[in-house]
């Protein structure tokens, strides 16, 4: 499956501002499909490096990166799972969304996203 | 303000959407009690001016007049990490704090606002009726037992970890797989990861953070802010359900904020 086709399907889902592949270790896009008004670059640089930062959380404590995180905010939500080669995926979402098919449909993509 | 003068500033707001002038605009709606309109141009100030204080003082004034005493909390609490000595913000939490019931937070909040502006008469006068109201609640012989969040975090030695703002240790503990003490570093990872959110956060409009959960490996983890201050982590292996690991945190939380608040 393309990225497209797959970031496709994640912006169906009601209250998705944006979905994103990003490279993991430098944040660039890999590809993306946003919602008017969201900044691409802006949010594969911060959730590159959040992401980053969780690894080096759970490294501290002798386990594996987490495979998916979830950064809650008043107004909305940034969500992040790792693919294959070094990717991420990244959601951008409003704050009202069905948090667990976001987190179970993320899931899914970042398996197929190799 | 009159309608007239809405409609000056609302078409110069359209004119030039990166104008200031949304916070007249926005506090004229409010007063008016047109509070969808004022919120929808005091979010999009917010968005365009994520580090101005003054930006979330307004939109906590709107949320509290809608009665969204959560997102006004929020929005105030941002206020004070911009700015730690903006009286509004401390004037905005004192009203949250007091029509909550919550009368000893009122008033750390209000003689804040009293020492940074100590010729406002009627901060002063706002700070006599609290404590008033406040000492009229007590009972004698009566004192609520403080809350020790010790006992809520380590009920599970090395599952939760308190921590402030620059990762210093402030109650319970964290273990690494092998079983030794990792506070400290845990800690110093945590203030990394707090500052990062905070970025992310602000830079893309989304509001305060509030959670953190991240998933994967033998444990999952949960991120709280309990207060403005601090940074709450709790861990289950990965067989507890997240549904109740998050329920977790925010007891633990909402314990290590009243612990936190008496302290102070």
């Amino acid at each position: 499956m393309s990225f497209s086709a797959l970031l496709g399907e994640l912006t169906r889902i009601h209250g998705v501002r944006g979905a994103l592949v990003v490279s993991r270790e430098d944040g660039i896009v890999v590809a993306e499909a946003l919602m008017e008004g969201i900044d691409g670059r802006a949010v594969a640089a911060l959730a590159a490096s959040l992401s980053g930062r969780v690894a080096g959380l759970t490294r501290t404590l002798g386990q594996p990166e987490p495979v998916f995180w979830q950064l809650q905010a008043s107004d909305g939500m940034l969500l992040g799972a790792s693919g294959e080669e070094g990717l991420l995926l990244v959601l951008v979402a409003a704050a009202e969304v069905n948090a667990g098919e976001l987190r179970l449909q993320l899931l899914r993509a970042a398996e197929r996203a190799a | 303000m009159s309608i007239d003068d809405i409609q000056m500033l609302t078409a110069q707001l359209a004119r030039d959407p990166s104008s200031l002038v949304f916070l007249p605009l926005a506090e004229a709606l409010r007063q008016r009690g047109q509070l969808d309109a004022a919120l929808a141009v005091a979010t999009g100030g917010v968005a365009r001016y994520p580090e101005m204080a003054g930006a979330y003082d307004l939109l906590g004034r709107i949320r509290s007049d809608r009665g969204e005493g959560d997102l006004a909390f929020d929005a105030w609490t941002t206020v004070l990490r911009l700015d730690p000595e903006h009286v509004g913000a401390h004037k905005g939490l004192a009203f949250l704090s007091f029509r909550a019931g919550e009368y000893g937070r009122c008033l750390r909040y209000l003689r804040r606002a009293v020492e940074l502006r100590p010729h406002e008469a009627s901060l002063r006068a706002a700070l006599v009726r609290v404590e008033r109201t406040a000492g009229a609640r007590k009972v004698p012989g009566f004192e609520q037992p403080v809350p020790d969040p010790l006992r809520a975090l380590e009920a599970d030695p090395g599952l939760a970890l308190l921590v402030d703002l620059r990762g210093q240790l402030l109650a319970g503990g964290m273990s690494d797989v092998a079983g030794r003490s990792a506070g400290e570093a845990v800690g110093a990872a945590l203030a990394g990861i707090s500052r990062e959110a905070e970025r992310a956060t602000r830079l893309l409009g989304l509001g305060p953070w509030r959670r953190l959960a991240l998933e994967g490996g033998p444990a999952h983890f949960e991120l709280r802010t309990p207060t403005i201050d601090s940074l709450l982590l709790v861990t289950r292996p990965r067989d507890v359900p997240t549904g109740r690991l998050a329920l977790l945190a925010d007891r633990a939380a909402q314990t290590a904020r009243r612990w936190l608040e008496e302290l102070r």
